[in-house]
Formats: structure tokens, sequence, C-alpha cells
């Protein structure tokens, strides 16, 4: 399913309002195909108009992928480098508004922003998650490791190593029910077990980022 | 329905090969026909254990290349008629083996034995994972000591993720052996504890093999415990674990420490010495 663009003139007022758009609905346009629609473009001369390019360049410019043009003469194009794309005679009026409001299509949903680990993280395995936090019920063994966009939580013991933040930062927190870790990290800050001692060995812990250390404090 | 079920471990020298041995005698004395397979080309043993060394001619590289029929690698034990061993070769690697090779012989011996058990090598390389590749279900054999316990869990997380049935999105029945017992150390505290082990590994428990010389002499003498001292706390342990194996309920027993009068009398000084 391509989205139809239609560029009006004055052109500079049009792209201001479809960056607006693209800002508000962000990820509307991505991966989708688009037809240009043409025409209301100024008529000029024989040749192609200046201003037709410029409004093809402005959407190749903010990563649409134009895959055909509609609503103009295709005479109009040849010589440019957009002859090659299929252009489709003018026809019934199916025009999105771009600068209008709500688009005819919802947005694609964002991506799920965490992850759910049902079952024990054994030894030798790796847990990657980028997008968000990890949510893990059941232990996580010596040897394994899991490493979260944003915070970790471990319904279980953990005993392998736990990286979070690596998109949020210092925000993120590890938190577990109880602790044997091997290494905790979050935001690049890391810590290993001979630091922290036994004092908090075996019991729930949360562990976050505070200034420049890692704060390791017990959940009562 | 025939069963597939690997004996594998990660570390090496746990009692695998003994515990499949055990288990295959006891589920053939059960009444049920068995074939034990040694996934360990290379390094052979399962047929010194099951004293059949001198009777191997063809062996499981043989039919999986081709190059002999299943019947003719097939070893029937001499004491137990419904107890079959098909043996590694020991001058090849086990590179000569095939996945494709492997599946077939598996098919093949689904339709002759109720129970083909996978004696794994250790290791988690290609002879590892292709005994464990076709598995219904697993026979985790652990000792209590953490090296054995970490690499467990690693051979779990592959019997979840590299077998067959997993890639399918079919579970793999994983039980846990603990061998290797030793209930004085146990008592003295300076061996991981079984809950612990338990905790650690999250498998429901088939058995727990007190650690005894009776298993030592039954390997040396090439005969499964469970046939050549079946009155021995070893070969009753593995006896209920095969029936466990079978559906039976038979609750476990953690092995006591077995004392004398004397020590009795004289307290645990005497018993350790």
């Amino acid at each position: 399913m391509a989205l139809v663009v239609a560029p009006e003139w004055p052109l500079d007022d049009w792209l201001a309002a479809l960056d607006e758009q693209m800002r508000r609905t962000a990820g509307l346009f991505a991966h989708r195909p688009v037809v240009a629609h043409l025409g209301a473009a100024p008529e000029g001369g024989g040749g192609p108009p200046e201003s037709v390019l410029d409004a093809l360049d402005a959407l190749v410019a903010r990563d649409l992928r134009v895959i055909g043009v509609d609503g103009l003469d295709p005479a109009r194009l040849a010589g440019t480098r957009w002859a090659r794309l299929p252009t489709i005679p003018p026809g019934r009026e199916t025009v999105v508004q771009a600068g209008e409001a709500a688009p005819a299509k919802p947005p694609p949903p964002p991506p799920p922003s965490s992850l759910l680990i049902d079952r024990p993280v054994r030894s030798g395995q790796a847990i990657v998650f980028e997008h968000g936090d990890v949510t893990i019920v059941g232990p996580v063994a010596s040897g394994a490791e899991v490493i979260a966009g944003g915070s970790i939580h471990v319904y279980g013991a953990l005993r392998g190593r736990a990286i979070a933040g690596v998109m949020t930062g210092g925000e993120a927190r590890i938190f577990c029910r109880k602790m044997e870790a091997e290494l905790v990290a979050v935001d690049g800050l890391y810590r290993m077990a001979e630091h922290w001692g036994p004092d908090l060995h075996g019991r729930a812990v949360q562990i976050r980022r505070d200034k420049k250390t890692l704060a390791l404090s017990a959940l009562v | 329905m025939s069963k597939v079920m690997v004996v594998t471990s990660g570390k090496g020298g746990v009692g695998k090969t003994t515990s499949s041995a055990s288990l295959g005698a006891a589920l053939a004395q059960a009444g049920k026909t068995v074939v034990v397979v040694d996934f360990d080309v290379g390094l052979r043993n399962l047929d010194l254990v099951m004293g059949a060394e001198r009777r191997v001619v063809y062996d499981l590289v043989n039919v999986v290349q081709g190059d002999a029929k299943l019947p003719q690698a097939l070893i029937r034990d001499k004491r137990i008629e419904t107890l079959s061993l098909l043996p590694a070769s020991q001058t090849r690697d086990k590179d000569a083996l095939t996945e494709e090779g492997v599946g077939r012989v598996i098919d093949d011996l689904r339709e002759k034995f109720d129970w083909i058990v996978c004696d794994s090598p250790a290791g988690i390389d290609k002879g590892a994972t292709l005994a464990m590749r076709f598995a219904d279900l697993a026979v985790v054999v652990t000792n209590p000591e953490v090296s054995s316990v970490r690499d467990s869990d690693r051979i779990i997380g592959m019997l979840d993720s590299k077998t067959r049935r997993a890639e399918r999105g079919e579970k793999v029945e994983k039980h846990l052996l603990l061998t290797r017992y030793d209930a004085a150390r146990a008592a003295r505290g300076d061996m991981m504890k079984v809950e612990d082990v338990l905790e650690i590994l999250a498998i429901p428990l088939l058995g727990i093999i007190a650690e005894s010389p009776d298993v030592l002499t039954a390997s040396n003498l090439g005969c499964p415990i469970t046939l050549h001292n079946p009155a021995s706390p070893a070969a009753r342990a593995y006896d209920e674990a095969a029936r466990r194996l079978l559906g039976e309920t038979i609750a476990i027993t953690a092995p006591m420490e077995r004392r004398g009068l004397m020590s009795r009398l004289f307290g645990r000084k005497a018993a350790v010495a």
C-alpha cells in the first residue's frame, strides 16, 4: 500500500506543514512507498518545470521512497532523472492532503518497549533487547547475560551478568529477587561481585546509577 | 510409541556412560525393548561398561554412512534379551556423523525398540548436539559440584534450543540425575546440597545415585550395576529412576550415610575416618 503525497505551491509552506506532520506521526512514512501527486504543479513551459523537480528532491531529502508520480503529463519529466519512474495517469481523486488533520491510515504500532522471558535464562545464553526493559520470570544462571536498553527485572536469582541502560542511560535500574550476580552494569558503570561484599548476597536488591557511582541497595 | 532419551551433562566424568548402561539395563529388566547408542565416536566406552567390547564388528559410523545395515551393527546383550547396544567407532572422529544419517538411524531404531538411550559425549560440540538432536526426553547427569552444575545448565539451554523438538516449538522433557552423591561429605557441608542444585537447574529430580565402589566394580566387570549387584543402593536408585521414567510415582530419598554400630557409638568422626 503506497501513500500519496500531494505537494502544493508555494512549496515552502507545504514542506513546512509536511515536516510538522512527519514530526507528529513519526514512522508514518518509514519503509512505505510514496506516490507523488503533482496535479497542483504550476503550469510551466514544455520542459520539466523547476518547481516539480524541487518538490521531488525535497521528498527524497526527507527519506521518502518515491516510487511513482501521478497527476502529471509524463512528457514533462522526460530527460530528467525522474523520467524512469512509473507515471499514473490522472484519475479518481484519492489524495491524502499532507498537512491536514489525521491521515487515512493509523500509524503503525511502535516497536514493543519491553520483553518478557517466561523461563530460566541458562548458562551460556544471552538475552539482548535494546528497545527497552527486560523482565525475566525465573533465574539468570551463572555464565548467562542479559543486556537491556532500559531496566532489567529478574523475578528469581540473578547469578550471571545484567547490563542495563544501553539506550536509556542512567535512568535504567536493575532489580532482582536474589542477588548472586557476577557483574551488574548501568549505563557503562559496572560492579563485580567482590565490590559489593557479602551483605547483599542472596537478598532482593535494586541497582541504580547515582551520579558517578553504582548504588546497590537491599529492597525491603 | 518409542521414546528417544539422551543422557547428557556437558562436563566429562560425571557418569553419563555408567548411567546410560544402568538405566538402559533397568528399563530392559522392566520388560521394555531397549537399545543403548554410544555417540562418543573416537572415545568408545559404552561397549566396555556393557561387557560387549569383544563383540563389536560394525558401529554407528558404519551404519550412518551406509557401509553396514543396522541389524549387523546391533549387539544383543547376553544377560537381558531385550537389551541391545549400538557401539561407537573408536577409529573415527565425530565429523564422521551427519545429522541426516543419524536421523535415519534413529528412525530405524524407533521401529524396533521401545526405548532408544543415546549416550552423549562430553562437551557441547557436534557429537553432543547430534546425540541430543532427535531426543524426546533428556536425563541430565550432574555431580553436586559447581562446575558440573553450571555445565548442566548450559546443556539444558541447548536442549531447549538446539533439539528438533525445540525447533518445532515442542517441549523436551528434562530430568536431573544427581550422581556421585557423597552422603558423608554432604553431612559435613563440603558438597552442594541437593536443594541448591535443584534450585539452580530448575528441572525435576529423577534420582540420586550415591558415590559407591559398587558402581566402579560393576563398570570394570562390564556389567551394568542393576544386573551385577541389584541389592546395592546404587542399583536400587537406578532401578527406581528407570521406573519413574516409565511413569511410576516413587518418592526420592537422599542416600544416608551408612554407619556401623561402632561408629554410631563413637560419633561421627569415626565414620568419616
